[in-house]
Parts: C-alpha cells; structure tokens; sequence
C-alpha cells in the first residue's frame, strides 16, 4: 500500500507548552489507522495542522507525496480531506442537506434545495449511511448527526477521513453501527485516520495504530501485532494494569435496600420508574445502562439530591427516604457525583476549602462558626500524600487541576469520612488508563474493608472489571441483575436495550 | 365595528406599518447572522434627520434619502465594526448608538436650523396612488395616496424573505447566526457576513427613519421616532426573526396604533392600546403561543482564532 500522508517531525510549540514535539505518521491508502493517546498527549493539536487550524512550528505534512501548507481548513477540505470534530460542526436549526452542502451549495443566486436534497440522499446511499437529507438536524440522534459530518466531508469529495474521539458520545449500537461505516469506507479504498485514548477501540477498527505521549509519537505498529497491555504501556509510558485484579467478593449484611423506589427529575419527568435493588457491604454492584435511562437520578435519590416520588430508601437498617444529604453524609454515604465540575467541586475554591466541604462546620475545622484554617490545612496535605494529588499544593484552586486530579480530590474528601457505602457515579469520565487506574484500586479497597460501592458507570469495561454483581437498568426500571464474573459484554448490551431474552432463557 | 369597515383604518395600518416593518427586518438581517441588533432606534434618528436635512439643503428629497441611507449605513458599520470586530458588548454599544444620535440629532437640529426647526419649505418624497387600483372598491382606498415608501416596503418584504430563504447567501448568513465555528470550518467568511447583516440592517432602519421624516411629513423633530425602533425590535421577535413574521408584526402593532388613533374622544385611552406590542412581546418570549426563539450564535461575537 502507498503511503497517502505523511507527517514527518512535526512540532507545534505555544508559549511554554510543547505540544506536539516531533510527531512522525505515516498513513496508506485504503488504512484505519489509530492514533493512540492520553488527554494532553497532543493528538487534537496534530489533527487541527493536518486540517488547517493550526500552522507547525516546524516540520512537514505531505499529501500523496506532495509538501502541503494548509493556512485554512478551507484549504484542506479542497485538498480532500474530511474531518469529523468530536464536537459536531452542524447547525440544529438547518436540515441535513443544508448542513451538508453549506459553504458550496448547487444553484446560481438561488440555493437549489432539490439538487442538494438529491445528491446528498444519493451520497447517503452510496456509503450506506441512511439518513433522511431533508430532517432537521435538531431531530437526529448524536449516531446519526454524526453521519451527517461523514456526509459533508463526502460532499467535498475527502479522500481521507479523519474521526477525532468518534464514540465518545455514542451508545454501544451507535459505535457498532459507526464501526461499520468505517468498514465500508476501507472497502471503498478511503483512509481513515481513528483518533482515540481507549483501547478496546482502537484494537477492534484499526490495522495500524500510532501511540503518542506528551507530544511525541512513540511508536507505530500493527494492531494485530500489540496487546492491549503493549498498548497501554506505550501510551502511559510505564506498566498499568488494565483489569484490577480482585479478590472473591466476601458479601456482607445489606447496607442499601431500595424498595420500589420512583424518582422524578428536575424537570418533572418521571426518570426511575419504581426500582428495588440491595446493596450489600464488600460489595460493588455495578448499575450499567444507556445514558438517560435514569441511573443518575437513581444516584441522585440515594444521595438525597433529588426526593423520591414514591418508594423507600433504606440505609443501614434506618429509613432515609426523606432525609437531607447531610443527614444522609452523617449516617455514613460518600458520593461521587456524574458532574465533577457541577455538583462535586466548588472549582473557584482551593482544595483545603473543597476538601473539607462536607465538614467545614464541624471541629477541628471551625469553632464557635469561624473557620480554622490549619487544621484544615494539614487535613488537605494528608488528603493530597494519601491520594497522590498533582501538583501537591493545598492553596491551588480546584479549576486548575487536570479532571484526574479533580477527581481524586473528590474521591479523596468522600472516602476518607470512612463511609460505610460509596456511589460513585461515573467515577473515571474523561479520564487517562493511568488515573483511571488509581480510581479503580480505590474501589475496591473500599469493598475489601467491608464497605458497599454503588458503581453507576456508562463504560461496559468499567462495569465488568469491577462489579461483583451487574445490574442493568433500562428505561427507569432494572431488567435484571446479573453476577459479574460471567457476565459478558453482548449479555449487558443486550439487557441495556431493555431486552431480556438471554437470561430468560438461560434461567428456564 | 363599523371603525372596521372603514378602509380608512386600514390605509392608515399600513402606513403605521412602515417605520416598524423597516427597521424589524433589518434587525432581522443583523440578528439571523449573530448580531443582537438594538440600535434600530438611533439609526432611524439618524436617517429621519439626514434626511430631511439633505432634502433642505439639495431640494431634492430623493438625495435626501439617499444621504439618509449613507449616514444610516456608516452608522451602522460602526456599530458592526465595534460589535464584530472588537468583540463589544451588543446591547450596551447599541444603546450608546441610541442615546449618542438622540443627542447627535436634537445638537444639529438646533444648532444648523435654529429654534424654528426644519424649513417648512423641505421638499418630501411622493405619495402615489396605483395607477388603476381607485376603480376596486376597498382595496383601491387602502392603496390609494400613499408614500412611494409603503410600496418600496412591500417590495422589501417580499425580497427579503427571497433572499434569506431561498438563496445560497441567505442560507451563508444564516448559518453564521447559528454556529459561526461550522460555519468557518467549511470555508464561509464569518466576519463579512455579520458586516453585511448588520450594514443591511442600518439601510432597512435608515428607510424607515427617512419615512418618518420626508415620506409622511417634510420635517424633524426632537426624538421624532419615538420608541419606534424598540417596537420593531418587540415585531422582530414577535416576527420570529422572519421577513414575513416581523411585517405581520408590524402591521398588526401599526393597527393597534392606527386603532388608538380613532379610538381617541370613544373614552379608550391611546395609552393603554400602544402597550399592545409590548404585552404581545412578552407573550411571544415566554412561549404562550409558539414560542420564540432567536438565532443559536445571537449576541456571541465570534473569534476565528480562539
């Protein structure tokens, strides 16, 4: 195979950062190649100089053999080549052909609606992408708005694609379904260029993958040649353990019990539709689900951040159902929140102040209702040794710590309280294998000292490296909960679409 | 009902209809690219008063209202340049406009024609009745001895609904008023586009200051627009930001207000009926019938190299 582009020592430097610092790439044609890294590691500042949005510093971009120097995007796409942002580049308000002939659209003065509406209804069945060119894109799913960006970079006639973090937002069928596309574009001969941090994805599409690390390319290798280890080695630059090794789950009385439990969101919409579910101390149940299904009001609801419409919450023998979260935070529940930045940290306050938010009335760190800084200080400093904080500094705002690092001090403020149960909602989003790591140990050190953890997670590896028991949810309601050492990938899929036909079977 | 029966109140509907539909479709141009337009008010003063101005000095009112719409369109890029360009907040430099050219007119007013304001002499433009149109009963009085400006509004109307729905540009325009960084990305230039919006809406407010001073009367007066620029902007919204939608809008506020005409001495107070486009403003905002809603990028100045 030919080599289609080439990117040869490129590095991009701002002002005390490096970001990109010799980036070496080659990509043939007719190729899925992944370009493997962490957050930070430069793969979004190496695909904006391929596109135009950025010029290097130094060093070469060739297309097809040829030098290139694009100064726009404009230029690239004329160059053919097509980008998928992470964050789509559509407008809701317009229709899907609009959106996909914008900036050359058929027609003199007047816009031709029918031609476009044609050609991108032709487009769409040519690459097997089934979208209806005249739906408002404010009515599409993210799976199929995505498309829409695959349809515009074919509008332009791309002859390489570039997916930057495509199933971030996608659901397990939206990324089955992308992965098919890709497939069909490697048939048809167009390379594609995969960007992404995680592993199992880079694995399953591509046939080559690049591994960068803060800024440089590390090495490039078939993918059929590398394990998953080998891989996320390479990208972290030491030894990770992938799949927390556990011991056997040593279950004891039950900590949470939920009895027909119905919760309505902010909006007044009926989310959790009447869940019973027990939770048991060394435990890790793990609540899987599509997003949206109401697995966060759920944690909500236990947490105390939302009241139940109906049902019973029972936490250690006592009835909480209508107690405040700080009622609840005596009594023993530690919450790590979906939405760091929202409801987990106060970003504008230091991490002495954040740390101890749930406590700050109480001695040492206050008394007679003013603040006593020292010993909250020292708290912090312990907190920040104990959880390997980065960059150790008490008086540091929240706002500039990495998300890892944000979310160790909010693992760090919950656990420490010696809780008897943990909901950990979302616990690693967004974050690197390497602190996603540390997190995960956390958990079930937790569970090892006899505690309950509530795992509510959207990533199907999470759930089955960690959870003990899997319970899926589907539409406000569990279809079922499963023990997690045999559970399997397609078995949880399956269940997350609210089918239940496997395990019927398998218990008949 | 018979006030209704009368065609007069109609022929006085449209000519109501004029210095709001104007300026509202102007806003419209400006906001469907990005730019929160509430300048409309200072840029009909302008144009109200250039207008009659030039038309004294030139004894021409066709060059007054051509000056009007030179002034109204460098006044208007000013406002471009610093809302676009400098990435000023829109609604406090649209209001300095306001409060800079209420002033700027009434200094003028003073100082260039002195305590007996504009010469009653000032030519103003036309009024014209189509040719023909007096033989159909109702309809003919409705069109019949109006500006030249009611007709070239219609035009507009029609136009701009053309132009912003159906033509390659109008769909560019739209676009950056939605998400200008999509736009960019497939090569549309932003900038000049939101320049031309805004440019295109100083013209429309300018045409409708000039009405107001050479198309109905030949002379100007302090603050002569009166709020009209702030109701076109209520018709703008309530027009859902359509060339269509915000002339329904203002001849349904230019009927409240030829109705409070003929109503006075019935014992309705006028007060009462011009608070009509507001309280229909407020309605249409929070959504009670079919709600409202602006461009997504309205107001959000765009920065390419962010």
């Amino acid at each position: 195979m030919e080599d289609f582009l080439e990117v040869i020592d490129l590095k991009k430097w701002f002002p005390g950062v490096k970001a990109n610092d010799g980036v070496n790439l080659t990509l043939r044609r007719g190729e899925v190649h992944a370009i493997l890294g962490e957050n930070g590691a430069g793969k979004s500042t190496l695909m904006k100089m391929i596109y135009g949005l950025l010029e290097p510093t130094s060093g070469e971009i060739r297309l097809a053999g040829q030098p290139v120097h694009f100064r726009s995007p404009r230029e690239a796409i004329q160059a053919g080549i097509g980008m998928v942002h992470q964050h789509f580049m559509l407008i809701p308000a317009l229709t899907v052909a609009e959106n996909v002939v914008l900036g050359d659209e058929p027609g003199g003065v007047n816009y031709n609606r029918r031609e476009a509406v044609r050609h991108v209804r032709a487009l769409s069945e040519r690459y097997g992408l089934d979208i209806d060119p005249t739906a408002k894109i404010s009515q599409l799913s993210v799976g199929l708005q995505q498309r829409v960006e695959i349809l515009k970079a074919f509008y332009r006639k791309a002859r390489l694609i570039i997916l930057d973090e495509p199933t971030a937002l996608l659901t397990p069928q939206e990324t089955r379904e992308l992965f098919n596309i890709v497939r069909n574009l490697k048939a048809e001969g167009i390379p594609v260029l995969f960007i992404s941090h995680k592993l199992d994805e880079v694995k399953e599409i591509s046939d080559r993958v690049t591994v960068m690390r803060a800024g440089k390319t590390v090495d490039s290798v078939r993918t059929a040649d590398a394990t998953p280890q080998d891989l996320a080695n390479m990208m972290v630059g030491r030894e990770v353990v992938l799949r927390i090794q556990k011991e056997v789950a040593k279950p004891g009385a039950p900590v949470l019990q939920l009895e027909d439990v119905k919760v309505r969101d902010k909006a007044k919409n009926l989310r959790v539709k009447g869940i019973t579910l027990e939770l048991r101390r060394g435990e890790i149940l793990g609540l899987a689900g599509i997003d949206g299904n109401g697995q966060f009001e759920l944690a909500d609801a236990i947490a105390g951040l939302l009241r139940p419409e109906d049902g019973r919450i029972i936490f250690d023998g006592h009835d909480i159902t209508h107690m405040t979260p700080a009622q609840r935070t005596e009594r023993g529940i530690a919450y790590v929140p979906q939405d760091r930045h929202a409801d987990g940290l106060v970003l504008e306050f230091d991490l002495v102040e954040n740390t101890i938010l749930r406590d700050f009335h109480k001695r040492p760190y206050s008394s007679a209702g003013i603040l006593r800084r020292k010993p909250a200080e020292d708290y912090t400093k312990r907190l920040i040794e104990a959880f390997d904080v980065r960059p150790p500094q008490p008086a540091r705002k929240a706002a500039e710590l990495s998300g890892g690092n944000q979310q160790k001090v909010i693992l760090a403020r919950e656990v420490s309280r010696d809780p008897i149960m943990l909901i950990a909602a979302q616990p690693t989003r967004g974050l690197d294998v390497g602190a996603i790591e540390g997190i995960h140990r956390q958990l079930v050190r937790l569970r090892d000292e006899g505690k309950g953890v509530l795992l509510v997670s959207l990533e199907m590896d999470e759930i089955l490296s960690l959870s003990d028991r899997i319970a899926v949810i589907h539409d406000g309601r569990i279809v079922d909960v499963i023990p997690g050492d045999t559970a399997t990938r397609e078995q949880i899929g399956l269940l997350m679409t609210g089918s239940r036909t496997n395990s019927e079977v398998a218990s008949s | 009902m018979s006030i209704f029966a009368d065609a007069q109140i109609w022929n006085s509907t449209l000519s109501m209809a004029v210095p709001l539909a104007l300026p509202a479709i102007g806003g419209t141009f400006s906001e469907r690219t990005g730019v929160v337009n509430v300048a409309m008010e200072g840029i009909m003063l302008m144009g109200a008063f250039f207008g009659v101005a030039f038309s004294y000095w030139t004894g021409s009112a066709w060059i007054g209202l051509l000056m009007a719409l030179i002034i109204g369109g460098l006044t208007s890029a000013a406002f471009a340049w610093g809302a676009i360009r400098v990435s000023a907040d829109q609604v406090v430099l649209g209001m300095a406009i306001n409060i800079f050219a209420a002033g700027l007119t009434a200094f003028l007013l003073d100082t260039v024609f002195g305590f007996s304001g504009t010469p009653p002499t000032t030519p103003k433009l036309p009024n014209v009745s189509l040719p023909g149109i007096d033989k159909i009963p109702y309809v003919g009085q409705i069109f019949t001895n109006q500006s030249i400006l009611v007709y070239v509004m219609i035009a507009i109307v029609i136009l701009s609904h053309w132009f912003l729905f159906h033509t390659r540009l109008g769909l560019r325009m739209r676009s950056v008023g939605e998400n200008p960084l999509a736009a960019d990305t497939v090569g549309i230039n932003v900038w000049r586009l939101r320049y031309a919006g805004v440019i295109i809406g100083g013209l429309l407010s300018a045409l409708g200051g000039a009405y107001l001073s050479i198309g109905v009367l030949n002379s100007f007066s302090v603050n002569m627009t009166n709020g009209r620029g702030y109701i076109a902007l209520a018709a703008m919204i309530f027009g859902k930001w359509t060339p269509l939608g915000s002339f329904g809008a203002a001849l349904l506020f230019g009927f409240s207000t030829a109705l409070g005409i003929v109503l006075q001495g019935n014992g309705v107070s006028s007060n009462l009926l011009q608070m009509i486009p507001y309280a229909l403003t407020i309605i249409a905002l929070t959504g009670l019938v079919g709600r409202s809603i602006p461009p997504a990028a309205d107001g959000l100045p765009y920065d390419p190299k962010r």
